[in-house]
């Protein structure tokens, strides 16, 4: 067997459009679904009890929807309602929905692991809204939660390739394009995978200098 | 004795809490001149806490009026009636009173010269250049100036505590809060804290020192409050409260400290 080197050459602007669908994509909805589950805190934090139960289970159920099924749905079964996405518009739409419910219930939680002494001690020192969220609530938030943050990140482009199905070209997309054109399965998904594991360790990089940067801040670190 | 005529620098009028059912605090009248020095005392539970926090509106109290400096804080007295100060204007009063809490509350996210000059810098907002020579002067005098770069993770819990009354000194406050300060801490660390505020309290800060250490309040306290279950039992100058306490139930507390 040869290894065509060639049609990996010859396709790279294909895969490099690929991964670049894939970053945006998952960048853009990682960034919106940070926002929208911040947004999320309000309810699942709120005094009251019925409030936080039907938000809660909002963001239990999203969690609980595979990828694959939750793309079907949004591309193929919303039209049944009225609701038609184009492809992009689709799973930008999947992406943050499905993502969405993760962050909620991380920042939820990590929100919850904060001393209240310090957001206390913050409020007699004249801090309130989002002066207080800026400076004293998100930076700890950041520095507790970045490494699980980065993990969920590196969760959503591995899960991203099911947009494929829907033919959206992203990575997978591209790979699967290719190896059908030229019958290279080995190496176009072979190609495909060194991209996402390069991606992945990409983030890994970013996540370990963040907890180094944190590390300065607690006891035990070197 | 201070100078009857001169304004208050924090002033409760049949100030009142309630928690649920409880009563927290009720009718407690207090004056505090610039410049004096009083210690809450009681048992735990009798709303010593309570009583501090609403002075800076933590909790904000049920009945009553608080002044600082002669002006009453927490309402708003407009055209159209009496309202609620809403955060903005709360924070502008928050930062004319420091408090010193009995876990710290430091920032873990910031320095010990971080922590100091943040409120200063962020909520007053006055010229960073200027906030960190004062907080270099502060470290200094809390005596925790080779410090200054180190994250609270590091520091000692006397040390710590030393850097929260440079935090809250930072302010400029008119008024400093302590809420058990030295509670905390081990017992070996306890006097280098209250040392500092022996200082302070020499140096003419006006302080409202909730606390159990009887000793200090002894020597430092202008005045002393005593407090149970909510209400002032007695209120008194140092001397008088240890030499000559005039209730059965300040008696009663002082000699369970005296065994």
């Amino acid at each position: 067997m040869t290894f065509r080197v060639d049609v990996i050459v010859k396709e790279a602007p294909q895969f490099a459009a690929g991964l670049g669908n894939t970053i945006w994509l998952c960048g853009v909805s990682m960034a919106l679904s940070l926002m929208l589950g911040a947004l999320f805190l309000v309810p699942l934090t709120s005094q009251k009890p019925n409030v936080r139960r039907v938000a809660q289970a909002a963001v239990d159920a999203g969690r609980c929807i595979p990828f694959l099924l939750l793309t079907y749905l949004v591309y193929f079964g919303l039209p049944s309602a009225g609701v038609v996405l184009d492809k992009w518009t689709a799973a930008l739409a999947t992406l943050v929905l499905y993502n969405t419910a993760y962050m909620a219930e991380i920042l939820r939680a990590g929100w919850a692991s904060l001393p209240a002494g310090q957001t206390q001690a913050a409020r007699a020192f004249g801090y309130s809204g989002f002066l207080l969220l800026r400076r004293i609530i998100l930076p700890q938030l950041v520095i507790a939660l970045g490494p699980v943050i980065g993990n969920q990140l590196i969760q959503l482009i591995k899960d991203s390739a099911f947009l494929s199905v829907i033919t959206l070209p992203e990575l997978t997309f591209a790979a699967n394009e290719v190896q059908s054109y030229y019958f290279v399965p080995f190496e176009s998904f072979l190609v495909a995978t060194l991209l996402y594991w390069a991606l992945c360790a990409g983030i890994e990089w970013l996540v370990r200098r963040t907890e180094r940067w944190a590390s300065r801040m607690r006891r035990g670190h070197a | 004795m201070p100078d009857s005529k001169a304004v208050p620098a924090v002033e409760l009028r049949g100030v009142g809490k309630r928690f649920g059912d409880h009563e927290a605090l009720s009718k407690i009248d207090l004056r505090v001149m610039p410049g004096e020095t009083v210690c809450v005392l009681g048992p735990s539970g009798s709303g010593k806490s309570t009583l501090l926090r609403c002075i800076n509106w933590l909790e904000p109290p049920d009945w009553g009026a608080v002044f600082l400096s002669g002006v009453r804080i927490g309402v708003v007295s407009g055209p159209e009636g009496k309202r609620p100060m809403n955060d903005r204007e709360l924070a502008a009063v928050r930062t004319r009173i420091g408090m010193v809490f009995q876990h710290f509350n430091l920032w873990p996210h910031m320095t010990a010269l971080g922590n100091v000059i943040e409120s200063p810098i962020h909520v007053q907002r006055r010229p960073r250049a200027e906030v960190v020579e004062e907080a270099d002067h502060l470290l200094e005098k809390v005596g925790l100036a080779d410090k200054r770069d180190v994250y609270p993770a590091f520091l000692s819990g006397g040390q710590i505590q030393r850097v929260a009354i440079a935090r809250a000194l930072a302010m400029r406050p008119d008024l400093l809060l302590f809420d058990e300060p030295t509670s905390a801490l081990d017992p070996e660390l306890v006097g280098e804290v209250l040392s500092v505020m022996k200082d302070l309290a020499h140096d003419g800060m006006t302080m409202i020192v909730v606390t159990h250490e009887m000793h200090f309040a002894r020597e430092a306290a202008s005045r002393v409050l005593f407090l149970d279950k909510g209400r002032v039992v007695e209120e008194a100058t140092a001397e008088e409260f240890f030499e000559r306490p005039a209730t059965g139930r300040s008696r009663q507390f002082l000699e369970r400290y005296n065994r």
